[in-house]
């Protein structure tokens, strides 16, 4: 028995789709708040800094429920949402906000230090070429920093394919609506006989988290050789 | 043409400047720590000024008073920092052709490959910085604030970190681009030498605060006044006429009624006056026409002045058919010999002591 059932393949094709979604949405933010922990000064950084890590200490079922008083049904934003037609609770979209939020502070550690590590001079001497503050993100800074930025991402994606706490104290556990890798083995470890499911999903799992880092390395790698004349 | 007059104040230390250049290479001198660096940094923008205005052929880049502050790239200002700060993720040609983009297309004057072959860097265009030697690097940052068609370069101690043989082969390149280009530079250096040979005008600054400013004869020649922290630190500078050459030997002859230094490298065209810079500490002095020694360079004078401090002696000598120069020897050499005011003496420069960058043709 190692085929791969329907609710299985739904499952995990779930799974991926919230991970990407939930990455590839939170990136401009997280290179926003990164850059600006890592180079601006600003009233209230401290208090700023220490709201994004808020999900890496909170208990994850905190978090979920917080989004829940947020974005539920009858949230503070819910039905604001809803009139503009996102429904986010007991929807996958909800499933991705959770994994959004979950892996912010992992994204955005990793980003603020390649960020701090790029020399200031480099950009003054663009400055001096005439390179205006944007030109010189664009051209100097978001490149020397995009090592540090495929890891950023590939953390939250990450935490995003593990994510369990939040996003079923959020959006539940609905087969093919909210039901993740994580949550499906969950509910096959409370039926009896779901040991083998579990362990399918489980292998399924190392194999997708393993393609990850691998392929992080490899951008990495790529992308080092490149700087490979840091000085 | 730059004019600066600001103050800045950081902590104690407190910067009031204002000088201004003209055409060619202006030269900010000074010991670390005397306000260059600073200086350059309110220039280009990267720091503000407490009080007054920097003004930019006619454009106000900085007006504390009116509240103007031009942001560093809009001011075409190009820089040359200590590192070249190229960028280690874009190939030679890329680093160079940086600036190009953003130079109004009207004023891109500079056409690449004058630069590429004033510098010498047509071979390097597809290597990445990190493949560079630290000349190639110095040249390649040149190249590419060059190609910016600023309206002025600031180089900031731009060979400090090279050896002396690239140092004597980037120089000429200077020379080259100071009368190619016709770009006016501000250039910061401690090196006496370089400053000699380059500059058009010096701005001497101590303590924060511009002590000198002329032409380095003026700055540095017999009538200028010696500060007090440098007494024990002097270098004087001399009018030479290029007489002959020994070509066997590399040598050439530098003359001047009090006598005669031979030069290891050249000086230019025979017949064509110089300025030569010789530091106080290479300087020998003796009471008699020296013999069978290995020093070749000799000047006669007459000691006008001793100036004593602990074991050192600080000789100033009025060298036959005017000029000035300083000697450094210890109290007891000077007392050995008996040397008192008035008497004469002949002053020996060792020649290698002397080299390309202590030169600037008049």
């Amino acid at each position: 028995m190692t085929e791969l059932s329907p609710e299985e393949w739904t499952a995990i094709w779930l799974s991926l789709r919230i991970a990407i979604v939930s990455t590839l949405a939170s990136l401009p933010f997280g290179i926003l708040a990164a850059y600006a922990l890592a180079r601006w000064h600003f009233p209230g950084k401290m208090i700023f800094n220490g709201f994004i890590h808020m999900p890496l200490v909170l208990p994850p079922v905190v978090t979920g429920f917080i989004l829940l008083l947020l974005f539920g049904r009858r949230g503070t934003f819910g039905p604001f949402l809803a009139d503009l037609g996102i429904v986010l609770s007991f929807r996958w979209t909800g499933a991705a906000l959770a994994c959004a939020v979950m892996g912010f502070p992992l994204m955005v550690r990793a980003m603020r230090l390649s960020f701090e590590a790029i020399d200031r001079r480099l950009e003054h001497a663009a400055g001096s070429l005439g390179a205006g503050p944007l030109a010189t993100f664009a051209l100097i800074t978001f490149p020397l920093a995009f090592p540090g930025i495929v890891v950023g991402a590939i953390l939250s994606f990450a935490r995003a394919l593990g994510e369990f706490g939040a996003t079923i104290t959020f959006v539940a556990n609905i087969p093919g609506q909210t039901q993740t890798i994580s949550a499906a083995i969950y509910t096959f470890t409370q039926v009896p006989d779901g040991d083998l499911g579990a362990l399918r999903l489980t292998v399924v799992s190392i194999v997708i988290a393993l393609s990850a880092l691998i392929l992080s390395e490899l951008i990495q790698q790529r992308a080092e050789k490149r700087l490979a004349a840091f000085e | 043409m730059i004019e600066v007059d600001v103050t800045r104040t950081l902590g104690s230390f407190v910067l009031k400047i204002a000088f201004s250049n003209d055409r060619g290479i202006t030269a900010l001198f000074g010991r670390s720590g005397s306000g260059k660096s600073q200086t350059i940094s309110l220039i280009a923008g990267l720091t503000r000024p407490d009080a007054g205005k920097i003004v930019l052929d006619g454009k106000i880049l900085v007006d504390v008073k009116s509240k103007i502050f031009l942001p560093p790239h809009r001011r075409r200002i190009g820089l040359v920092f200590q590192d070249s700060h190229l960028f280690p993720h874009l190939s030679v040609q890329q680093n160079l052709m940086f600036g190009r983009w953003f130079a109004p297309r009207g004023e891109r004057s500079i056409a690449f490959e004058s630069v590429i072959e004033t510098l010498g860097i047509g071979h390097l265009l597809k290597r990445r910085p990190a493949r560079l030697s630290g000349g190639e690097r110095q040249r390649v940052a040149i190249g590419r604030a060059l190609l910016a068609c600023p309206k002025l370069l600031l180089f900031d101690e731009p060979f400090a970190a090279l050896d002396l043989q690239r140092r004597l082969e980037i120089l000429p390149l200077i020379e080259r681009l100071r009368d190619e280009f016709q770009i006016p530079i501000v250039y910061v250096s401690h090196a006496l030498e370089e400053v000699v040979r380059l500059a058009a005008r010096v701005v001497v600054l101590e303590a924060g605060h511009v002590k000198a400013v002329g032409d380095p004869g003026e700055v540095f020649g017999p009538a200028a006044v010696q500060s007090a922290e440098s007494r024990f630190d002097r270098s004087s500078m001399l009018t030479m006429l290029v007489g002959g050459e020994d070509a066997s030997y590399g040598l050439t002859e530098l003359v001047n009624p009090a006598g005669t230094i031979w030069l290891a490298g050249p000086a230019g065209e025979k017949g064509s006056k110089v300025r030569i810079m010789v530091r106080a500490t290479d300087v020998t002095l003796s009471a008699a026409r020296p013999q069978k020694l290995s020093v070749r360079s000799v000047l006669e004078g007459k000691v006008s002045e001793i100036d004593t401090e602990g074991p050192l002696a600080a000789v100033e000598i009025a060298l036959n058919g005017g000029g000035r120069l300083f000697a450094m020897a210890t109290r007891r050499a000077i007392d050995d010999l008996g040397l008192k005011s008035g008497d004469p003496v002949f002053a020996l420069v060792k020649t290698v002591a002397l080299d390309e960058r202590t030169v600037g043709k008049l």
